[in-house]
């Protein structure tokens, strides 16, 4: 937080410097108006995730996403993450609850990484416009396989950093 | 507010909806606690969220796109692939400056690995929505193991593309 904090100063002194007071204002209004267009959507998210911390019982998700969940786990983590509706304002709080919950890291990194590259949301609202159609699920395709990879590697690496389980 | 901004909002609040009335169904003692956790997880956020949504705007500003786009070289081989995954992870804003400049890369030339690997990255890393999302929502601990056993994959998306070839 500090750190972000020092590095928004030094890059508002710089807009300061190019262009001025009127520079740094501009850029001010606009994102104090987008963070009031975001803050409903940030409180959506984190009550989805407290409620998902509270119905899901704890067995089952450690059961179905835990550490020995297997590859069953990470495909299910990526299928998740890939029709969770919304953006990172429910991504996030989301994956949060499900560590909470009893998932374990794979199975959560699958999640996080099939949202952010296979999920429809972003794709179908920014990148289908944008890229065009035949660039979009190219890139999706070739994408398929990146999160139950990614989750894999997770564990791969977790188990022989914490052989003993997380340190809390 | 745009058609799609409605969209969402309309399905992000009906889940939200759905959920709350499964936990209401589950008594209002999961109801309560549930919502009051989910207002402190918020109320906790809000001021990371200011910092970044705002801070990010200055930070956006100082790094303009041509610096991006100037990196990703037409059909540059693997060194092409490095600079577009260093690229992605550094643009900033949001999704329309991520794909509009791997847009323009393919119009000047750009080669599909390469921005493949542009986006590919853009997604996995983009430091605006770690800083901003990521790091506030997440334990640290698991948003840089996450980042670090992610790193391959950019590479491995290329070469997929290399070989598969656009069809």
């Amino acid at each position: 937080m500090i750190v972000i904090g020092a590095l928004v100063a030094v890059c508002a002194g710089l807009v300061w410097r190019r262009d001025g007071i009127d520079g740094v204002l501009k850029i001010l209004t606009h994102d104090l108006w987008l963070f009031g267009e975001i803050m409903p959507r940030v409180l959506a998210g984190c009550l989805l995730g407290g409620f998902i911390a509270e119905i899901l019982p704890h067995e089952k998700v450690s059961r179905a996403l835990g550490p020995n969940s297997g590859l069953k786990g990470l495909l299910i983590g990526t299928a998740f993450g890939a029709i969770l509706p919304g953006g990172p304002f429910t991504a996030y709080p989301v994956a949060a609850a499900l560590l909470t919950v009893g998932a374990d890291f794979g199975a959560t990194i699958a999640m996080v990484v099939s949202w952010t590259l296979i999920g429809y949301g972003r794709a179908v609202a920014w990148e289908l416009p944008i890229l065009g159609t035949e660039f979009t699920l190219w890139r999706i395709v070739i994408s398929l396989p990146i999160p139950v990879l990614a989750g894999w590697l997770g564990r791969f690496v977790f188990v022989r950093m914490y052989p003993k389980g997380e340190p809390s | 507010m745009t058609a799609s901004a409605l969209i969402i909002d309309i399905t992000l609040w009906g889940s939200v909806l759905i959920l709350g009335f499964m936990a209401w169904q589950r008594g209002r003692v999961v109801l309560v606690s549930s919502v009051r956790e989910g207002s402190m997880d918020f109320i906790n956020i809000v001021p990371r969220i200011a910092l970044g949504v705002i801070g990010s705007g200055y930070i956006a500003a100082v790094i303009p796109a041509e610096v991006i786009t100037g990196w990703l070289g037409p059909d540059s081989g693997w060194f092409g692939v490095l600079t577009a995954v260093i690229a992605g992870a550094a643009t900033p804003g949001g999704p329309v400056v991520g794909f509009s400049i791997g847009a323009v890369a393919l119009k000047v030339g750009g080669g599909s690995p390469q921005v493949i690997a542009y986006v590919v990255a853009w997604a996995l890393f983009a430091f605006q929505r770690m800083i901003l999302w990521e790091i506030p929502f997440m334990p640290a601990r698991f948003v840089w193991f996450r980042a670090a056993v992610s790193v391959p994959f950019p590479f491995l998306a290329a070469a997929i593309a290399m070989v598969i070839g656009k069809p």
